[in-house]
């Protein structure tokens, strides 16, 4: 068993952890209160490569591996939870499903604008009925030909303001006996008639992000822009999640080594007592907890990383790691704050940041009830993972960095 | 042209450096490149995209400097050596200098090196001035701005960044030219450079092969100790006015003959 890195993740590492913290940090409080999004957020992010960085160069992308990926994802969401967002959708639950399920069209059209960054991309499967509960989805695209009719209307979407393209999953077959049989994927180009979207305002996090809402009126899509088959979608909407997850399992991990090395500063600074409040053992064990969930996250989101790596599917760790992770970083977040006492209680700190960003993960890409549910599942073998028809691919460098 | 840039692995800032049994450690934080060195890379590329030709990173050090030179190759140089020699253990800044230049004259045909104006760890900063020295090529310390480089005339114009304000000087090619932060910042890694970065066989040079004798390190450091701790005294001063809290700390100052 092998725990290196290489010297490419090292590189990759340093060089997002660079970004995130030269260009990102000094902005990031006055961003958070404006509860807008900082608009060179995604240029940059676009231009340094980071929104292609685990797909084939051959397609846009940078040709690094799922780990690359995972440690991205760590040191974006060290500085702040809306970097991580964004590779959560643009990346994870988009970009990457066209690489598992897209044709070679679909690749050229969509893939590979999105790798290179100079499309955004964003992910709508919740509606104000369907959250956890995909199967409740009531969206329609009514086939006529070699179209379909798109109605409906989507709720809580990351970026759905700022995205050019996204992949939507709604109804063809209102009479399946299943209602998860008749469920469909497409991917909708954001300026077609009929689309509109807005922000919502008012959330506890992400506040420098972007979450909105997308409504479909009579919406025309072409029979290319289908991803997979008719009755694919809810398949392929869970395989979105295997990458989505992964993503958020990584950056909650970077958050839990946030709230630690706040709390191991502020720890050795703040006195109380007569001696700094890192001497008492109810500080310690405070901090002994942090250490704890940031080693395990790590591992965790690790493995999963290796399993995308070797193309073995790893639906039940992924869960895990982002059901463990994002609990612990809500966890490690309030009790840093609780360390810094009053101070971490007001924004000249960063903890409350954390704290109110780390609740969010909590609750999408699977609330943690879902995650338990999935995990009890798999212990008690009432689940198992059936094969898909498009598996995602396994990494493989030679034929990933092939320079075009 | 054919540019040079001189990079050295050092522990990164952030590591404690402390001394245990009169020998300098900084535990097993991580080495990073010297980040003097990183604007070098930034100045060496910038001329190689205005004059064309390629850049050669070159690292004197043990197996681990070689993330340096991936680090410079990531950023975007050409090519990357690694000098290492078992010899070379307690190189002091002089010894390095000697076989910088060898290395340099065994490339041939530089038009010109770049050095970081010092290195984070020795902080000796001398490096440079040395290596310029032993090739017999003009030393530009300390510089904030290349106002001209002609490879055609053989003429560099540099602005260096000295107490007393900003100094142009001019001299020929081949120069060796060390660098400071208002040069410019530098460039984070490409992924086009981690790629060829990860995928390159760094060539390893050893003392036998630049037909190089150094001389013994002329510096050596017998004894290192901690400096005495400093007992820091806080103070606020309070008043009902700014007025009067900068006179109070006006007579402060003056009473502790801080001015
Ligand atoms: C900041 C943010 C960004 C988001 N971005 C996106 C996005 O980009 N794309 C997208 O499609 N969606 C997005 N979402 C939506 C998110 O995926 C949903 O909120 C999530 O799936 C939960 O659905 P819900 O909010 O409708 O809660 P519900 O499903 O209504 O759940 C309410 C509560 O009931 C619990 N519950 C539900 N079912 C069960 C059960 N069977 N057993 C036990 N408990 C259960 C849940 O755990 C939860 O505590 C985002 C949400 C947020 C907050
Ligand atoms: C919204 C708000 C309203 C407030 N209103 C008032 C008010 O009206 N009047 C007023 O006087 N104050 C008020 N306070 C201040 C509040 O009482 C203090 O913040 C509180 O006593 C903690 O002190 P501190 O913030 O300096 O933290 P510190 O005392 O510096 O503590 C920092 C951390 O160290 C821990 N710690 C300290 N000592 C020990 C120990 N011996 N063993 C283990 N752990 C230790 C603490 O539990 C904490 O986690 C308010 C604070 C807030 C946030």
């Amino acid at each position: 068993m092998d725990f290196a890195l290489t010297d490419e993740h090292r590189m990759v590492q340093h060089m997002v952890k660079e970004f995130a913290q030269k260009e990102v940090t000094p902005i990031i409080k006055e961003y958070d209160r404006k509860q807008e999004m900082a608009p060179f957020v995604l240029p940059r992010m676009a231009e340094l490569g980071i929104l292609g960085i685990s797909i084939p160069v051959r397609y846009g992308g940078q040709g690094m591996d799922y780990i690359a990926l995972g440690l991205a994802c760590e040191e974006l969401e060290a500085v702040d939870t809306t970097l991580r967002v964004v590779m959560s959708v643009h990346f994870g639950l988009n970009s990457l499903a066209l690489l598992q399920w897209g044709t070679e069209a679909q690749k050229e059209k969509f893939l590979v604008p999105q790798a290179r960054g100079e499309k955004i991309a964003c992910f709508g499967l919740t509606e104000s009925g369907a959250g956890s509960d995909v199967a409740a989805i009531t969206s329609t695209a009514v086939r006529s030909g070699n179209k379909y009719l798109v109605n409906g209307e989507k709720m809580w979407i990351s970026l759905a303001t700022k995205a050019d393209h996204a992949l939507i999953v709604a109804r063809t077959n209102p009479n399946e006996p299943d209602p998860h049989d008749g469920l469909t994927a497409f991917i909708v180009e954001m300026d077609r008639e009929g689309v509109t979207s807005g922000d919502i305002h008012g959330k506890l996090g992400i506040r420098a992000g972007s979450t909105g809402w997308i409504a479909f009126q009579d919406v025309e899509i072409p029979l290319e822009n289908r991803l997979g088959e008719e009755g694919e979608g809810f398949k392929i909407a869970m395989s979105c999640l295997d990458n989505g997850r992964y993503t958020v399992a990584a950056g909650a991990t970077g958050l839990i080594r946030a709230s630690l090395e706040s709390s191991l500063n502020y720890a050795q600074e703040r006195r109380a007592f007569g001696r700094e409040i890192g001497k008492f053992q109810l500080v310690q064990q405070k901090i002994a907890h942090m250490v704890k969930s940031y080693e395990s996250a790590k591992l965790l989101y690790l493995r999963a990383g290796w399993m995308k790596n070797q193309g073995k599917r790893n639906t039940r760790e992924t869960s895990l790691a982002k059901w463990f992770a994002t609990d612990a970083s809500f966890e490690a977040a309030s009790e840093a704050l609780q360390i810094h006492g009053a101070y971490g209680y007001s924004d000249e700190y960063d903890v409350e940041r954390y704290l109110r960003n780390a609740k969010g993960a909590i609750i999408y890409e699977g609330t943690s009830e879902i995650h338990q549910l999935m995990q009890a599942g798999y212990a008690l073998e009432y689940r198992e993972d059936a094969p898909l028809r498009c598996e995602l691919p396994a990494y493989d460098v030679e034929s990933w960095q092939i320079e075009t | 042209m054919k540019i040079v840039v001189c990079v050295k692995q050092v522990p990164d800032t952030a590591a404690k450096v402390v001394v245990e049994d009169g020998q300098v450690t900084w535990g097993d934080a991580p080495l990073v490149i010297n980040p003097w060195d990183e604007y070098a890379v930034e100045t060496a590329l910038l001329q190689e995209e205005a004059h064309g030709g390629e850049v050669t990173a070159i690292s004197v050090g043990g197996e681990d400097a070689k993330e340096a030179l991936k680090h410079a190759l990531a950023m975007g140089c050409s090519n990357a050596i690694l000098v290492s020699d078992p010899s070379l253990k307690n190189a002091d800044s002089l010894v390095t200098s000697q076989v910088l230049a060898a290395a340099i004259q065994k490339l041939g045909d530089v038009d010109v090196v770049f050095f970081g104006k010092q290195a984070i760890d020795g902080d000796v900063g001398v490096t440079a001035a040395q290596t310029a020295r032993i090739l017999g090529w003009p030393s530009l310390t300390l510089v904030s701005a290349i106002s001209e480089l002609d490879p055609g005339t053989r003429t560099i114009s540099v602005e260096r960044s000295v107490e007393e304000g900003r100094q142009v000087v001019s001299g020929e090619l081949p120069a060796v030219v060390s660098v400071v932060k208002d040069i410019g910042e530098p460039r984070y890694p490409s992924f086009m450079g981690i790629r060829k970065a990860s995928r390159a066989e760094i060539p390893l040079w050893n003392l036998a092969e630049l037909e190089v004798e150094v001389s013994g390190p002329v510096v050596e450091w017998p004894e290192l100790s901690n400096p005495p701790k400093q007992e820091v005294v806080t103070e606020i001063i309070s008043g009902a006015s700014s007025q009067e809290i900068a006179e109070t700390l006006a007579e402060k100052i003056i009473e502790e003959k801080v001015l």
